[in-house]
């Protein structure tokens, strides 16, 4: 047996079982997130949400997924046939390679490399190619526009993200995420890191093309942005790509301040609880303010947008980061 | 002094807090949701729906061909010809009434002398083509004959505010 495992093929099978149990999990949690989502925005609005299709609207997924399976994929006339194809085919499978450094628990990770976050900030920024390619490939003037507001947005709000990854990096020392789970047995960064903490939670908004900065997609004044021309199929892999997404930035906050899959306090009762479970519950936290937030607040305009990304967040972060790098080193705490 | 008040609160995200306050309570409130179908809002007996011909209790119509509904009616949906029964009692040969043209003013029922014409409180007569929604008589007494326990006890309940 240890023989098979260590065989190339032994790897290779080990690691798509691993993968295999790691998504097929993840695109359950993506349908109900949009089942979710929809409950928490009707409640919001005093209104109930699904509630025909199964139990509380339970089966509504898996009714949509069957809708857009059974649809006819639209191309449209001058249009890129490959690349519009492929297209969301690159946004759906980067937003699931990107699951491979995400560790669920101590050891959990499908690759536990030592540049977790340094592969992530990568596969999230390539991120940009798949909505440049939909937008271009359409041959159609709205969705190039929409593509291109939407690449001008994912790029602005990455600069200050990376900067409070550097910070949490200062603090942790290291690029692996579980080294930056583990660093955080004492204190949830979110608790020294709080400024940080919200500047990246409204980064990853603005990152994954959510409300309030949704205006890509900008349901109420542009249609669907960089994806007007797509229909069934695709389009679901632009959907899927798009919460999938949602759902790696919630773990990616929770495993930069959020303590990862550690409890709250290393005590009986909460320790007792496997990892796993608590990652779940602070991904769904987190997932849950994402659409209180889309419930809140009107969309910002994109002169609000590039302001708020260039003059607020990047100063800001830059100089909580040179105080954080100040701190860390006349107190010593540097790690090593 | 306020430039400074007014950074601060932009910084400690006050207004942003509140907002998100406001929408978890309402998250908690009770819904506004009527399940359509399975469950229905009240209705007035005053509420003008699909319309109807009445018949008094031994089964005569109560139209009388007074034409009244027909020259009050704004939209002009109501064309009505007339003749003399053998009986020799004045009556309709013809009620013709154009759904797509009502505007549900309910003037006609106001107009009635005998309580003939009446909107009933159906609101669900969608149909699939347009000239399913050209009533004539029949059609209209039919409705009548079908509504009618429920048209009598709407108009006593509203008597007497008339």
């Amino acid at each position: 047996m240890t023989d098979f495992l260590n065989s190339p093929i032994g790897v290779l099978s080990l690691t798509l079982a691993q993968a295999l149990a790691l998504l097929v999990p993840l695109l359950i949690f993506v349908a109900y997130l949009t089942w979710a989502e929809r409950k928490i925005l009707g409640a919001m609005q005093l209104r109930k949400g699904p509630n025909v299709v199964g139990f509380f609207g339970l089966l509504q997924p898996f009714a949509d997924a069957g809708k857009m399976l059974m649809k006819e994929t639209i191309v449209p006339a001058g249009a890129s046939r490959v690349l519009f194809i492929m297209a969301p085919m690159l946004t759906f499978s980067l937003a699931m390679i990107a699951w491979a450094v995400i560790p669920v628990n101590e050891g959990w990770a499908v690759a536990d490399i030592n540049v977790g976050v340094l592969y992530l900030f990568a596969i999230s920024s390539l991120g940009v190619y798949g909505i440049i390619i939909a937008g271009w490939a359409s041959n159609s003037k709205y969705a190039f526009l929409g593509a291109l507001r939407s690449a001008a947005q994912m790029v602005s709000y990455e600069v200050s993200m990376g900067f409070v990854i550097v910070t949490v990096l200062l603090c942790v020392g290291s690029l692996n995420l579980t080294d930056v789970v583990l660093a955080q047995k004492t204190v949830w960064f979110f608790i020294p890191l709080f400024p940080m903490f919200v500047i990246f939670f409204i980064s990853t908004l603005a990152e994954t093309n959510r409300a309030p900065f949704d205006l890509p997609e900008g349901e109420s004044e542009l249609v669907a942005g960089f994806f007007v021309e797509y229909s069934a199929m695709t389009f679901a892999l632009f959907f899927l790509g798009e919460y999938a997404n949602m759902i790696l930035m919630s773990s990616l906050t929770t495993i930069l301040f959020l303590g990862g899959w550690l409890p709250p306090f290393d005590v009986a009762p909460l320790n007792l609880v496997p990892g796993p479970v608590w990652f779940i519950l602070k991904v769904c936290f987190c997932l849950f303010v994402f659409v209180w937030v889309r419930a809140t607040f009107p969309r910002y305009r994109y002169d609000q947008l590039m302001r708020l990304g260039w003059k607020v967040f990047l100063p800001i972060s830059l100089i909580w980061l040179v105080i954080t790098a100040g701190v860390l080193k006349v107190a010593g705490w540097l790690p090593t | 002094m306020a430039t400074l008040d007014r950074i601060a609160r932009s910084l400690l995200l006050t207004e942003i807090i509140s907002g998100m306050g406001l929408t978890l309570r309402a998250f908690f409130k009770p819904k506004a949701t009527i399940n359509y179908p399975s469950e229905r809002s009240p209705l007035s007996p005053r509420f003008r729906g699909e319309h109807a011909l009445r018949r008094y209790p031994n089964g005569e119509e109560r139209c009388i061909a007074c034409k009244l509904c027909e020259a009050v009616c704004p939209a002009v949906c109501i064309t009505i010809e007339a003749e003399p029964r053998e009986d020799a009692s004045r009556r309709t040969t013809r009620y013709d009434l154009d759904m797509t043209k009502c505007i549900y003013c309910g003037l006609c029922e106001e107009a009635c002398p005998v309580d003939a014409i009446v909107l009933g409180p159906n609101l669900e007569f969608a149909t699939e083509t347009r000239e399913e929604l050209l009533y004539n008589k029949e059609k209209l007494l039919d409705n009548g004959d079908r509504w009618e326990p429920v048209l009598a006890a709407r108009l006593k309940a509203d008597a007497p505010f008339r």
